[in-house]
């Protein structure tokens, strides 16, 4: 895994040659997401501080969850960006080894997201918007990230995403990975890059437990539509920021200029509504989310059926399962080992 | 963490399973029948099996008091997803193992005669993995308790968001949480129950942020998949990781609750958590207090009802 955050490439700045390589097309659609994937990663994408660098005019960094320490792995502070104060927050990967080690190769542990929580708090009590730039292969998993309660700290910062009472644009720029992105990607807007991808799980662990082994990765990786472009047609992204050609790492003023422009546009369209309106628009933004249907069916406890106790009972004593016809074995379906899922 | 299964080979003819089930933690065999009988318990060592949402309902509420919602909630194939095999024969062929349309249920009930609004999961419904029918029944169970301001109580047993339905199933993360959220503002409670397991997703949405975090003895709790954790970073795992005495002990779990306790422990919870009845509105426009914080919450409850029709009406 570390092999693949370091990326293949290992050489610095851009050359020539880069700038003017179009991006092989594959004509197969695996071949294609997976190009994708690799282009998301790709070392040398601009990451927040290198894309702050270029949109604001001013950045100060704020550092520290107050409670355990600071997390470089996110970067959360205060900006100016064309005239208009913003708090911004937002993965860091490392662009080099020895950064990309120090920042945890861009994987927050707790105290990432309460640094995120206590900056974007500090946003809402200033009445400033809040821009969220999410590049993650996902949260820390080791033991350290669990005993602080990664799960706790993802959890309360979604939580707190939805009801915070000021505008909020989330850009997904590169790897958009599960739950440790979706912490600080709760967005009113919810724009993404052209080559980035947003995943439930790595194409690596999705391949992993459902195809048994990682080499499928590309396969899960189309399977799970995971591109920008597939994540609109879902309704999980509403607008896809053209990259340059070649790829966001072939020029980074490029690509920061059209992040600007996208980012500006939605904050004064945003910063225009009403907020309790805007916080009831997020609320239905993400309660919309979900393909389900309704089928008709006796509901369970209506009397003329047997009660729903009888029923246990029945289920219980064992004679249930047996007599549905499956044949199945309802000790062994209750007790096989976990499907895990990393998020 | 490898996982350690049950070996039935020398004894398989001696102890046909589907009439005894092996305990792997003390490894006795145990007779199927004694062991719904005793909550699925093991009797020699404590471990605690996995409980089916029937089962469950039937532990912990007031008998006969359970009256499902949203019962025919089936989930649709939004990503046409096939592995080794079609998302839709997965569905199916858990429907027809469990007996249930997903892996949530929930309705109204009451526990120690105090109504509540309960989802529980089942891990064998494709591993309890929450997709949109899930995250749906939980925030509609999250709705109408808002609405009608009433405990939340939700018994967690998953190993997390559904793959199957791709970046969908993420965003319920964001759906529950943020109707769980208007439940913590407005003061009603929600009481998070977790079960072996409760991880990944689910463990980083609503069953973290209980106002009380109940679990049972070592269950596996945790955030990432303890074979991811392993590989990817290396190093030992910390004895018992991931299991409730380790949230336990870093302060995640409020208790940890043997299941021949836990309905009674949540008898106790639910009148001590009850919600404080708002006073009925009144036309009487002289008497408006000069701060009234939960108002934003109430117009949103309101708001909210109209949406949830079928929920209500169950
Ligand atoms: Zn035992």
């Amino acid at each position: 895994m570390v092999e693949r955050l370091i990326g293949r490439s290992g050489r610095k700045g851009s050359s020539d040659a880069d700038l003017a390589r179009e991006p092989e097309a594959p004509a197969d659609p695996t071949a294609a997401v997976w190009a994708k994937v690799q282009l998301a990663r790709n070392l040398r994408r601009p990451r927040t501080l290198e894309l702050l660098a270029l949109i604001a005019d001013d950045f100060v960094e704020l550092h520290g969850d107050r409670f355990f320490g600071d997390d470089p792995a996110i970067v959360a502070g205060l900006a100016r960006i064309d005239d208009r104060r913003v708090v911004v927050v937002g993965q860091q990967k490392g662009a080099e080894t020895d950064e990309n080690i120090r920042r945890n190769f861009g994987m927050p542990h707790p105290e990432g997201y309460r640094k995120a929580m206590r900056v974007m708090e500090l946003g809402e009590r200033l009445g400033l918007p809040i821009v969220t730039f999410v590049d993650v292969p996902g949260a820390h998993p080791g033991a350290e990230s669990e005993e602080r309660g990664i799960a706790e700290a993802i959890a309360r910062s979604i939580a707190l995403m939805t009801r915070l009472q000021t505008p909020i644009v989330t850009v997904i720029t590169g790897e958009g990975g599960s739950g440790g992105a979706l912490a600080i990607a709760v967005g009113d807007v919810v724009l993404a890059l052209e080559n980035a991808v947003y995943s439930v799980i790595s194409p690596e662990g999705c391949a992993s437990i459902l195809w048994r082994t990682p080499d499928q990765a590309p396969a899960a990786a189309l399977a799970m539509r995971m591109t920008a472009t597939d994540q609109l047609q879902l309704g999980v992204v509403d607008e896809v920021i053209p990259e340059p050609r070649g790829g966001a790492h072939t020029d980074h003023p490029a690509t920061a200029a059209t992040i600007k422009t996208a980012v500006v546009r939605h904050l004064a369209a945003l910063e225009r509504r009403p907020l309790d309106e805007l916080i009831e628009a997020r609320y239905r933004r993400y309660r919309a989310l979900g393909a389900f249907t309704t089928v008709d069916l006796e509901p369970v406890a209506i009397p003329e059926r047997p009660g729903f106790a009888d029923r246990l009972r029945n289920l219980l004593g064992g004679s249930a399962r047996a007599s549905n016809g499956t044949g199945s074995n309802p000790t062994r379906s209750h007790d096989e080992p976990p499907a895990r899922e990393e998020v | 963490m490898p996982i350690k299964l049950p070996s039935f080979r020398q004894r398989r003819d001696a102890y046909p399973p589907d009439l005894w089930t092996q305990c792997p933690s003390c490894q006795e065999m145990l007779f199927n029948k004694q062991l719904e009988k005793v909550l699925r318990v093991c009797s020699n060592c404590g471990h605690h099996f996995r409980l089916s949402a029937p089962a469950r309902l039937n532990l912990l509420l007031d008998p006969d008091s359970f009256e499902e919602c949203d019962a025919g909630l089936q989930s649709l194939d939004p990503l046409g997803f096939v592995d080794l095999k079609a998302y839709p024969d997965r569905v199916s062929a858990a429907q027809a193992t469990t007996g249930l349309r997903d892996a949530a249920v929930w309705g109204f009930g009451s526990i120690g005669g105090r109504q509540v609004a309960m989802c529980v999961m089942d891990f064998s419904f494709m591993g309890g993995s929450m997709g949109s029918v899930v995250g749906e029944k939980v925030a509609r169970s999250a709705e109408a308790a808002l609405a009608r301001r009433i405990p939340l109580v939700i018994v967690s047993a998953s190993g997390g968001a559904r793959m199957q339905e791709g970046t969908l199933s993420l965003m319920q993360l964001v759906k529950t949480v943020a109707a769980t959220e208007r439940l913590r503002l407005a003061g009603v409670p929600l009481i998070s129950v977790m079960s072996d397991p409760t991880t990944g997703g689910v463990f980083a949405s609503f069953a973290a942020l209980g106002d009380v975090n109940l679990a049972e003895p070592n269950a596996l709790i945790g955030f990432a998949g303890a074979r991811v954790s392993a590989g990817t970073i290396q190093g030992e795992l910390p004895e018992g990781f991931q299991r409730s005495e380790f949230l336990f002990n870093h302060g995640f779990v409020d208790r940890i609750v043997h299941r021949s306790n836990l309905r009674d422990e949540l008898v106790k919870l639910v009148a001590l958590l009850a919600p404080v009845q708002l006073p009925a509105p009144s036309s009487d426009n002289g008497n408006i207090p000069a701060f009234r914080p939960l108002s934003f919450l109430s117009a949103l409850a309101e708001r909210v009802i109209p949406e949830s029709d079928e929920a209500v009406r169950g």
